[in-house]
């Protein structure tokens, strides 16, 4: 059984690593009723005896939870949102050494985060991932949690992924990062996401965008269901994939709806990793099925059901509906629709009580309408996971690498350009310690190549590609 | 003589495990005393407990599975796998060829050889070693491949089965094309027989047959298991003289591959029903056989939806020169073929319609690319149950639609930066898509 860390940082990425951890303990006891420290709760859960002293830590799997510790580090530059998190219910889950924080915040400038801080802090970062490294027997994967358009996760988490793949080049890098939405009120979000994104492109092994506006849509729509009142609507109670009930934490706060469904984007992919089931998939299998060429790998996600009705006479035919809503353009998670773009690979996690003739009914259904790649015809990587998510029967997500995540880095593009053009705000990253002007051509010319690979293979979409000739063999 | 199984990778574990538990079931089920204990000491070394271990070596590069198969089978108490007879590891091989065969492989190989060496040494005298993966993952076709090539090294003079399981041609792993081109190409000089059975047959016999509604891999695999041990379980041959065969894998080489060119086998067994159709139904030895030989020539994996239509070309004149008129559309040639009838009345069993010239290549006599074990024993429940293994043009469509997906993809190099990271050239990919070729062009001029 491997091992997964989480290095959240940023105001976003500290407060979904928050639902994120609740939401994992919220799984683990649902599944895990006897409260043996077993091989699931060790990909993210170290077992400590608490008696021991500091640093001295036992994990022992087999016996009987003690005290967790999440596989984390918790990396801000301002003291908010972590002291939150210590004063919280989750406090138990975190050593203070695991915390690395300053005072005064990166003030939306990523120069800031990725220079200054990323400089300043760069021994203590790499210290801390050393640390959370050696607890762990096999270490599979770094889960990157960040948003773009600030300056700490933008900035300073970039830097973070920079160091994962010098320090632990083996280790899989796995990035969640939340794009801003156009109605950002962060003037200087495009220039600090457009940073950002060079460095995705070069150091990430996946990324899953995930944008605010979709997740405001997804949120909405299910409060809409669950006020309306209408007969047989009434939504069992957790199952909401927004719902952080049942979880550790108390009463929900503002941005925690959003936050739950990262959240439980995270714990699906991970899921057969830490579960058994008929068809495993492991987290090193998502970046090889999924990311045909290096530099594409942003995969757009998509969750289905986002509820489950409480009325339990409705008939499975939910389940087949289940797939059709992961290809729809309100599930996924950022503001695009891949069924009209080209999809590359497409990946289906499957959890709970499905099997493998569901799967491959589902697949030869919907392959007529979703437009594949010429040379890859039948690009689904499939996997079943036996256990379910907390308040579901079966839960799907999909992963997919589709031409369509252009659209979001065009747009993204167009407003760093109305920016740029007029050098507005500029003289505040110029200033930095490391910043030159060269590092924002270099990134908007990674972007626009970016798009354009992109487009090449878009171009080829509705075009009937010949197969190519066959080697001859001389008989 | 005894059988050693090598499992590897999650399919090629599930598979196993199902395979001994008909094995086990069908050899309890019989009354007679001598099939039961040959079966037994083929495939289980009996301890001094009087327990039955699987002569069998579990291998996989994450514990899921195996803790799962041993947990399952310590319970059932009819049989179990040995104590230290498996090996895994904490991380998988992402279902990459090349970090199976160049990384996970070498890296294992002393381990991995000495619990086989163990296994072998447990057997009085070994008939073969079975080696079972799927070719679509990783550790089943990379690690599989790098063990295949190891036990060859390490018993030039054994047999070597290779059973593979091909996957769903819609894909389940996108890659599959790419894995199971780098594993044919490798086990094809190594292996000396390949067994094949793919998803898609298996997942219709489930489906039309049987009659399962909602078909599950558990489902899938006791098919294939069930085919696979109509196969391997003792039976009387031309050579063995009134007892059970000591050298079943042997005798299985020499009939059916006996060109180093041709190495693909396939299997159709019939009947399949499911258990609740199998009390009604009756059948005789003319019924089966009839309908078993037009599978064959007209390449039909099942007893449903048989084209009739295909025959056999009209017999020629001795003297006369047998040209390529039998390479009809639709009809499948055979290099050679073994019938294994297992049941009631069986020396009734009228078979000479599968030594008829036509359905064979003209390059080989008749008579010799024809053979048939028998047992009187019925196998697993079924009163009469007839089953071919053939070396045929069988596999020749599902081979040519793998490599031509695989080359597509390669000619826009998709994925291939995954390979070369862990050591696997374009060049490599060049040399097996070549080899494959080679083997299709072999089978398509039967």
């Amino acid at each position: 059984m491997t091992q997964s860390v989480v290095v959240q940082v940023g105001q976003c990425g500290n407060q979904v690593g928050c639902r994120f951890w609740d939401l994992a303990l919220r799984e683990h006891s649902h599944v895990n009723k006897k409260g043996i420290y077993d091989e699931a709760l060790s990909s993210f859960f170290r077992n400590v005896d608490s008696r021991r002293s500091v640093g001295g830590s036992c994990d022992i799997t087999g016996g009987r939870i003690q005290s967790l510790k999440a596989r984390a580090v918790l990396v801000d530059m301002e003291e908010g949102v972590v002291n939150e998190i210590l004063q919280g219910p989750l406090r138990e889950l975190f050593d203070t050494t695991q915390l690395i924080t300053d005072v005064s915040g990166s003030g939306n400038n990523w120069a800031v985060g990725h220079w200054t801080y990323g400089s300043a802090y760069r021994e203590q970062i790499v210290d801390q991932l050393r640390r959370a490294a050696e607890h762990c027997d096999c270490l599979q994967c770094f889960f990157l949690i960040h948003s773009m358009g600030g300056g700490t996760g933008s900035g300073l988490g970039t830097c973070v992924l920079k160091l994962l793949e010098e320090e632990f080049p083996e280790v899989c890098r796995i990035v969640t990062s939340v794009y801003p939405s156009a109605e950002d009120d962060v003037v200087t979000s495009p220039y600090n996401s457009v940073l950002a994104m060079r460095e995705l492109t070069e150091h990430a092994d996946c990324v899953l965008p995930v944008e605010n506006q979709s997740l405001v849509d997804i949120v909405n729509k299910i409060k809409h269901m669950s006020h309306s009142g209408k007969p047989g609507s009434v939504i069992k109670k957790d199952s909401a994939i927004i719902s952080g009930q049942g979880g550790v934490s108390g009463a929900e706060k503002p941005f925690d709806a959003m936050n739950n469904i990262i959240a439980n984007l995270l714990l699906n992919i991970t899921s057969s990793a830490r579960f058994e089931g008929s068809l495993n998939m492991d987290l090193n299998e998502i970046a090889m099925n999924l990311v045909p060429f290096p530099r594409l790998h942003y995969l757009v996600p998509s969750l289905t059901p986002l509820y489950t009705l409480a009325d339990v006479n409705i008939p499975t035919r939910r389940l087949d509906q289940m797939f059709t809503d992961a290809f729809s353009k309100d599930h996924q998670l950022i503001r695009a629709d891949p069924k009209h773009s080209l999809y590359l690979a497409c990946a289906l996690m499957v959890r709970g009580n499905v099997q493998v003739s569901d799967l491959r009914r589902n697949i030869e259904r919907l392959k007529p309408m979703l437009p594949f790649v010429s040379w890859n015809q039948e690009g689904w990587k499939t996997g079943l996971c036996s256990v379910p998510p907390v308040g579901h029967s079966h839960s799907l997500l999909a992963l997919a690498n589709n031409t369509c995540v252009k659209s979001t880095f065009m747009e993204l593009r167009d407003r760093f350009t109305k920016l740029y053009r007029k050098k507005a705000h500029m003289h505040h990253y110029l200033h930095v310690d490391g910043m030159e002007q060269g590092c924002f051509t270099e990134a908007i010319s990674s972007l626009s190549s970016l798009i354009e690979e992109y487009s090449q293979l878009d171009a080829t979409k509705d075009r009937l590609m010949p197969d190519a000739a066959r080697l001859n063999i001389a008989t | 003589m005894s059988i050693v199984t090598v499992q590897l990778g999650q399919c090629g574990n599930q598979v196993g495990q199902e395979l001994f538990e008909v094995i086990s079931n069908d050899a309890n089920d019989t009354q007679r005393k001598v099939y039961s204990e040959c079966s037994s000491e083929r495939f289980f070394n009996e301890t001094a407990n009087r327990e039955l271990v699987a002569r069998s070596v579990l291998i996989d590069m994450e514990p899921k599975v195996i803790s799962q198969s041993i947990a399952k089978t310590g319970k059932s108490g009819k049989w179990r796998y040995g104590d230290r007879s498996h090996f895994s590891q904490k991380q998988g091989s992402g279902n990459n060829w090349a970090n199976g065969y160049c990384v996970h492989g070498p890296r294992h190989e002393e381990v991995v050889m000495d619990i086989v060496r163990r296994e072998v040494e447990h057997c009085d005298c070994l008939a073969g070693i079975v080696a079972m993966m799927s070719v679509a993952g990783g550790t089943g076709s990379g690690v599989g491949t790098y063990v295949t090539q190891c036990l060859r090294d390490t018993y030039p003079n054994s047999f070597i089965l290779n059973h593979l399981t091909w996957p769903y041609g819609t894909g389940e792993v996108i890659v599959q094309n790419y894995n199971s081109v780098l594993t044919l190409s490798h086990l094809y000089q190594l292996s000396d027989a390949i067994l094949v059975h793919e998803n898609d047959t298996v997942h219709k016999i489930c489906a039309q047959l049987m009659n399962i509604k909602h078909i599950s891999f558990r489902d899938v695999n006791k098919v294939i298991a069930h085919q696979l041990g109509s196969v391997l379980q003792p039976a009387l041959t031309g050579d063995s003289h009134g007892i059970y065969n000591r050298n079943p894998i042997g005798e299985l080489m020499s009939s059916l591959v006996c060109h180093p060119e041709y190495k693909l086998l396939s299997v159709c067994n019939i009947p399949q029903v499911s258990s609740s159709s199998m009390a009604y139904s009756m059948f005789t030895w003319p019924g089966l056989l009839k309908h078993l030989r037009q599978m064959l020539i007209a390449n039909s994996k099942m007893e449903e939806g048989i084209d009739w239509q295909v025959r056999a070309p009209s017999f020629q004149p001795e003297g006369t020169e047998r040209t390529g008129s039998h390479r009809r559309p639709g009809f499948n040639t055979s290099l050679a073929n073994l019938l294994i009838l297992r049941g009631k009345d069986v020396n009734d069993a009228e078979i000479s319609g599968f030594q008829h010239p036509s359905l064979y290549t003209p390059w080989l006599p008749a008579d010799e690319a024809f053979s048939m074990w028998k047992t009187p024993v019925p196998f697993n429940k079924y009163e009469k149950s007839a089953i071919l293994v053939s070396n045929s043009q069988t596999l020749l469509r599902p081979l040519d639609n793998m490599v031509g997906k695989a080359w597509n993809m390669f000619a826009s190099r998709a994925y291939i930066h995954q390979y070369t990271k862990f050591g696997i050239s374009e060049e490599d990919f060049l040399d097996s898509f070549t080899s494959l070729e080679q083997v299709i062009s072999s089978y398509s001029q039967l």
